[in-house]
Order: C-alpha cells, then sequence, then structure tokens
C-alpha cells in the first residue's frame, strides 16, 4: 500500500500566529527523532539553530588548528532549546570582555601628548577629537551661530505630527550617525529596495530592550536615499515624558489607522514594528523569533493606502541590552511594560546603559505590492492575515539568513 | 447680501461677538446683539438688549424681532469672577435655556453653535488630527471641554426636534493673534512659563478675524453640520514660548495639579485639568471638511496669528535682541580662538 500522505492539522497552520516557542507535543511525535528537523513546520517551531562550522568540529580538531583558542562561541543563533539560557549569555559576555580588552590596547597606543593639548585649547581638541570619532560637523561657524539663533528664537517649522526636519537632520541623525557607523558599524543590505519617491510602508522586527532599532533604521534610510522614515509608535511612547517630546520632534507618531493613513496618503515612508512591546521586551532567550504581529493593522492601512511593504530584517538590535529579567513588581508601579534587568543594568548604573557594541546588518527586502488587491481587500480578514504571515515569514529568514553570514555577535 | 432676516447674536460684550455682530450689521443684515454686560466695544449698526440667556426673557426677544438666525457665541472657556459653577451655568443651562426658546419660536430656521477644539479632549493616545467623526480618546470630564461636549449634545437635541431647522456647529481652535485674551495667551505671557517637564505640546490656532469670517460665511450659507476650524500648520509650545523670549520651568507631570493650583491662586491663569492635558500632549484637528465644503481657507497660520500676538505682546526675558548679542559676543570670543589658532 502506498504511504498516506499525512496531512497535518492543528499546531502546524499558517506560519506566524503562535506564540510558542517550543514544538507542540503533536508536533514531536510527528517528527522522526534525530532526522529532519528541518521538515518541522516553520513558523510553529523554531528552525534548527544555524550551526557554525566551527560547533560541529570535534574538539579535538579545534586544538589542530593555527587559531588560538576560541573562547566559547557567541551564541547568537536562535532557539537552540537544549542549551541553557545562561551559558548564551555567559558566551556573549565572554565574547564582550574580548571586545573591551581589544580597545583596552587601543588605548594605549593613543599618544599621551593628546591630552596636553587638550587642557591647552579644548574648544580646538574637542572638535578635532569628535572630528576623529567620526561626528561630521562640516558648517562654518557662522552657519552654526545662525541655526543655533534661529532655534533660540522659534524659527523653525513643524508639521502636523509634530516632526522637526531641521533637528532631526542637524542634530539627532547626526549622533545616530556616529552610533550607527562607530559604535554598531551597520551594513545595509537591499538598499536598492526602497522607494526613492512615493510612500511605502517598511515593517521590521522589534528588539533590544529600548526602541534603538528604529531611531538607526531612521539614520541609515535618510543615508541611503535622503528620506526621512516616519515611524509609529505605542501610546507608551507618547505617554512617558521626554520620549513623548523626542518621537514627537524626530518624526513619531502614534500607531493608530488614522495616523498610519494619513502618512501614507502624504507620500511618507512610514516604519512599523508590529511585535511592539512583545518583541522589543523579549527575553535574551528568545532572540531573533519574531512574537506574534498584532492584528494585522498594518497590512489593514497599506491595502488601503495601496501601497507597497518592505519587509526588513534588522540583526544585531538584539545583542545590545540582553534582558535576562523584567522585574514585573517594579515595573508595575513605574507604569512601565517591563523594568528591564541585563547582565550590566541596573548592576553598573548609567555605565549598564550603554548599549553593547553588537554588529548590525539592516536587509530590506523585496516589496510586497498591494495595489493589485483593491481598496476593499482591506475588509478581508482572511487576504489581511495571509499578507501578514507573508510579511512576518519573510522577515524570520532573512533573520536566519543574517545570523548565519554573522560570524559573531560583535565583529 | 440681506437674505437671513433678523440674527440674534448671543455674547456680543465679549471680544469676539462684539467683532462678529459689527461686520454683520455693516453688510446690511439686522442683527440684534444680547449679553448679560453691557458691550465695552462699539457694536456699529447692531442693536443690543441686555438680557441674560439663563432666563426665558430670552424668548420674547426671539419672538417679537422675529428672529430667523441665532448665532451663540456666549461661551466661557475659562472660570472668571464667578468661579467654575457659574461658568458651567452660563454655558450649560443658558444654551439650554436659549434653545428651548428657539424651539418654541416659528420664524427661528437657523443656528450656528461656536464649539470648541477642547470637545476631543487630549490624551497620549490621541491621533495626530481630529476629524469631526472621530470623538475623544479621553473624554474631557472637567471644565469647558465637558460643557463644549454637554453644548453640542444639545444642539443634536435641537436639530433633532426641529428637522427644518439648519444647524451648524463650528469647532474653533484655540484664538490667537493681537490682543487676544484667553488661557492660553495669559499663560504664554507668564513671565516664566511653568511647563510640564519631557512633553512639547502640538498647539493650534486660529486668529479671531478668520474666526469672525468663517461664523459670517456659515451665518450667509447654508452649510449645516459640524466642522473643524483653525489654521492648517500646528506650533509646539517651545516654539511658541521662544517666540514670546520666555525661560521656561520644567514641572514633573504629578506636581502639575500643585502648581497649577499655585498659578491660580496667584491670580495669573486659571486652567482646568483639560486645558493642561491640552499643553502637555497637544492636539490639532483636521480642517479639511470645512474647506472642502465652502472653500474657506483661514487667512493666518498659527504661526503667522503667533507672531502677531507676539509683536504686541511685552517682550519676554530671553527677547530676541538679547538672544542676538549673546551669540554675537560668543561668535566673536570663539571667531578670535579659531583665529589665534590658525
Amino acid at each position: 500500500m502506498a504511504e498516506a500522505k499525512i496531512i497535518q492539522l492543528g499546531s502546524v497552520g499558517p506560519a506566524g500566529r503562535g506564540s510558542r516557542t517550543s514544538p507542540s507535543a503533536s508536533a514531536r511525535r510527528l517528527a522522526p527523532a534525530g532526522a529532519g528537523r528541518a521538515s518541522q513546520p516553520r513558523g510553529d517551531v523554531p528552525p534548527t539553530p544555524p550551526r557554525s562550522r566551527r560547533r560541529s568540529v570535534p574538539d579535538g580538531d579545534a586544538s589542530q588548528t593555527h587559531e588560538p583558542p576560541i573562547p566559547p562561541e557567541p551564541d547568537h543563533e536562535p532557539g537552540s532549546e537544549e542549551e541553557p539560557d545562561t551559558l548564551a549569555l555567559g558566551a556573549l559576555l565572554s565574547e564582550l570582555a574580548r571586545l573591551a580588552s581589544r580597545s583596552l590596547e587601543g588605548l594605549k597606543s593613543l599618544p599621551i601628548t593628546r591630552l596636553g593639548t587638550l587642557a591647552a585649547d579644548p574648544v580646538h581638541a574637542l572638535t578635532a577629537l569628535a572630528e576623529a570619532m567620526g561626528v561630521e560637523w562640516d558648517e562654518s561657524l557662522e552657519e552654526t551661530v545662525a541655526f543655533i539663533r534661529d532655534r533660540l528664537r522659534g524659527d523653525y517649522a513643524v508639521d502636523e505630527f509634530g516632526f522637526d526636519p531641521e533637528f532631526t537632520t542637524k542634530i539627532y541623525l547626526r549622533l545616530l550617525r556616529w552610533l550607527a557607523d562607530s559604535w554598531f558599524r551597520v551594513e545595509v543590505r537591499g538598499a536598492e529596495n526602497l522607494p526613492v519617491n512615493g510612500s511605502a510602508l517598511l515593517v521590521s522586527n522589534h528588539a533590544g530592550t529600548l526602541p534603538l532599532d528604529g531611531m538607526i533604521l531612521h539614520a541609515m534610510v535618510h543615508d541611503e536615499i535622503g528620506r526621512h522614515v516616519r515611524m509609529l509608535g505605542a501610546d507608551l511612547i507618547f505617554k512617558t515624558p521626554y520620549s513623548n517630546d523626542l518621537a514627537r520632534k524626530t518624526g513619531t507618531t502614534l500607531a493608530c489607522q488614522e495616523d498610519a493613513e494619513r502618512l501614507l496618503a502624504s507620500n511618507q515612508l512610514v516604519a512599523v514594528f508590529p511585535e511592539g512591546f512583545k518583541g522589543l521586551g523579549k527575553p535574551y532567550a528568545d532572540r531573533y523569533k519574531l512574537q506574534r504581529f498584532g492584528r494585522g493593522g498594518f497590512v489593514t492601512a497599506a491595502i488601503r493606502a495601496q501601497v507597497p511593504i518592505i519587509p526588513t530584517a534588522i540583526v544585531g538590535s538584539e545583542e545590545i541590552y540582553p534582558l535576562i529579567g523584567k522585574a514585573p513588581a517594579l515595573a508595575r508601579a513605574l507604569g512601565v511594560p517591563y523594568f528591564p534587568i541585563t547582565p550590566l543594568f541596573p548592576w553598573f548604573g548609567p555605565l549598564g546603559m550603554i548599549p553593547l557594541p553588537s554588529k548590525w546588518i539592516i536587509q530590506f527586502g523585496e516589496a510586497i505590492t498591494t495595489d493589485e488587491l483593491g481598496p476593499g481587500a482591506a475588509e478581508d480578514p482572511m487576504i489581511v492575515f495571509n499578507i501578514t504571515d507573508q510579511v512576518r515569514e519573510t522577515i524570520q529568514q532573512t533573520l536566519y539568513a543574517l545570523l548565519m553570514q554573522r560570524r559573531s555577535a560583535f565583529f | 447680501m440681506a437674505g437671513e432676516g433678523v440674527v440674534l447674536v448671543t455674547g456680543v460684550s465679549r471680544d469676539l461677538g462684539a467683532r462678529f455682530a459689527r461686520s454683520l450689521a455693516k453688510d446690511g443684515t439686522e442683527v440684534v446683539g444680547i449679553d448679560v454686560i453691557a458691550p465695552r466695544q462699539d457694536l456699529g449698526e447692531a442693536d443690543f438688549i441686555r438680557a441674560d440667556i439663563r432666563n426665558p426673557v430670552i424668548s420674547k426677544v426671539i419672538a417679537t424681532r422675529g428672529v430667523e438666525t441665532v448665532v451663540h457665541l456666549a461661551m466661557v472657556a475659562t472660570p472668571g469672577a464667578g468661579g467654575r459653577s457659574s461658568m458651567k451655568e452660563i454655558n450649560v443651562i443658558g444654551t439650554m435655556q436659549l434653545l428651548a426658546a428657539c424651539q418654541k419660536a416659528e420664524t427661528f430656521r437657523k443656528l450656528v453653535v461656536q464649539s470648541s477644539i477642547s470637545v476631543y479632549g487630549a490624551s497620549p493616545r490621541d491621533p495626530a488630527k481630529f476629524t469631526e467623526d472621530m470623538s475623544a480618546r479621553a473624554q474631557p470630564r472637567t471644565g469647558f471641554g465637558k460643557d463644549s461636549l454637554e453644548i453640542e449634545s444639545y444642539v443634536r437635541g435641537l436639530a433633532r426636534r426641529r428637522p427644518d431647522v439648519i444647524v451648524t456647529t463650528l469647532r474653533l481652535a484655540n484664538l490667537m493673534g493681537a490682543g487676544v485674551d484667553s488661557h492660553v495667551t495669559r499663560y504664554l505671557s507668564l513671565p516664566i512659563v511653568p511647563r510640564v517637564m519631557g512633553f512639547d505640546a502640538r498647539l493650534q490656532f486660529l486668529h479671531p478675524s478668520d474666526a469672525i469670517a468663517a461664523l459670517l460665511l456659515v451665518t450667509h450659507r447654508d452649510v449645516p453640520g459640524t466642522f473643524n476650524v483653525g489654521a492648517g500648520d500646528i506650533v509646539t509650545l517651545s516654539q511658541a514660548l521662544r517666540k514670546m523670549g520666555r525661560p521656561a520651568v520644567g514641572v514633573p507631570q504629578p506636581a502639575t495639579p500643585l502648581v497649577s493650583t499655585l498659578v491660580r491662586r496667584a491670580r495669573l491663569v486659571d486652567f482646568s485639568a483639560d486645558q493642561i492635558d491640552a499643553l502637555t500632549y497637544g492636539r490639532a484637528m483636521d480642517t479639511s471638511r470645512f474647506i472642502a465644503d465652502t472653500g474657506f481657507v483661514p487667512e493666518f497660520s498659527s504661526l503667522a496669528a503667533l507672531e502677531e500676538f507676539v509683536s504686541l505682546a511685552k517682550p519676554g526675558l530671553i527677547s530676541r535682541d538679547r538672544v542676538d548679542s549673546a551669540l554675537a559676543a560668543v561668535s566673536r570670543v570663539l571667531g578670535t580662538a579659531a583665529v589665534s589658532d590658525g
């Protein structure tokens, strides 16, 4: 008798909407022991961690190579269930220590005479130092003074969302560019998929405890095509002092249907992070595992406005603040979704707030067009769910592919 | 354009009402202005009758003068000498009485009501711009916002009971321009302005001359419905303070009720909670429906209206001249430093 074709039901449905992190009982039973983890359903179960070659080499082999002994590998691969979380974290930290010792060596080679000139002429030395660090300030003194005067007099314009292009371009993006180039060494791929004009919706994964990924994305897109990305943010951003101010000034607005449609209708490049706080505040053990994608509201907005969706994968954001605890009681008292506890925060105070210098890769995928669907499709939940899943799956697969290519979390 | 018969204007003793009545009367319309106190401004060719809209005598005025159009502008945005209860009585009870009188009047065929941006409340969950179809995300529970909501609900009630009447409600943005006296202008004119730390509210203004033009337009023409009226652009609070040259002191958000009480006790500015929310989170209205239906585009932008106010206000501590001279001094020092380096 021919083998019956197994039609999998239940835990195997369309990838994406499940929030499970481990295979369900039925999935485990279905999967042949040892063989073909790749044949497992994709979205519901974390796929095989992309093992690097080094890991598969038997222990004896490593000593024979001419490479220096490798510290425990920074485990940047997702979903290794059998590996305890602490081990992965330890690996990350040892990698960090290695990085720190390297940069300390670099610091030693700094000529001590520099310090002398710093004391003698602080203004000049500071600008030189800033230049050396990659902060570009090409305006002359007069232009700078004119800029400060305009700011102090209130002679600038903001748009209806509170976006202040002058502040964003001249101050905010400049600082971010330094962070992106020198600290995270961001590598951008697929920039040709970014539209030079017309509106589009960038959909990205969200991680890293604090929404630095959105800021870096803004800086990188502006570098590539000179357009500002308008972010859609959760209401907590607008409830929190200073975060409200900064978010509005840099073009973020509330993630609601009305604002998304208003932005898309006015030919803007809009970015959304459908995972929201679920993605931002997920523990380090769940890194690069996409969380639930909301209710697909972003797809509805894109279909209504008939704009393409550009799936965007950001690698590197997960390691900046490895979240090991959320202190729920304290978070409730402070009125925030979680109180981040990382290996360095709050133990090292403000020093612990310095993001770890992970290596970032941002990949812009090919646009998923929605204009052929017609605006009525926004009312069809099945179409919306399917596109949501397609976007989610594209981002998830891109993340895994990028992780395989990245040698370590920091280099 | 005298097609609308006799027009009754309430609240003519105040600036907006007086100016509106005057401009309407100038066009040749027969205008009856009423208020509880005598107008300080010249009403031009408009008649003035001292009457209280909270008193049923108002129906006699409507009946004897054969009023066809009622323009209701007698709203109080901030509690004055009488306090909050008197403010509420003028706004809510006054509107009820006036509308009750209108409902009975046989000549009555049109109602224009001034409402306010404050019906939308203000909260961190607000969309960037409110359209007329949206309602407040956080319903205003006190102050002018609540009064405006109640006024609008009475107006809707009248529209239901008298379907033959044309009802136009204009939700006006905060008035701003030379000589405007409102809680916002008084607040911006404080020598040192306390503001909620870490927030920069978006403010949308309307110049009084634009407000009057919009009111005249809906009085002359029949444009039933509810409309947002305001300038198309917005100004942030920090920008407004810089234009005013006023230094600001940050107040942590939990301490704002305390500070606003102190400011009220000092008889500087009187705020209700919803007005403080608006100056914290900011709010703006989408005015495209009014523009599409009437073709009316405000002459003044929010920025221009603010600049007109600033030009006539007392210069602040950080005035333009001081900023310029300080910056000139700094650039001189830095300039010489750069030269000696080079």
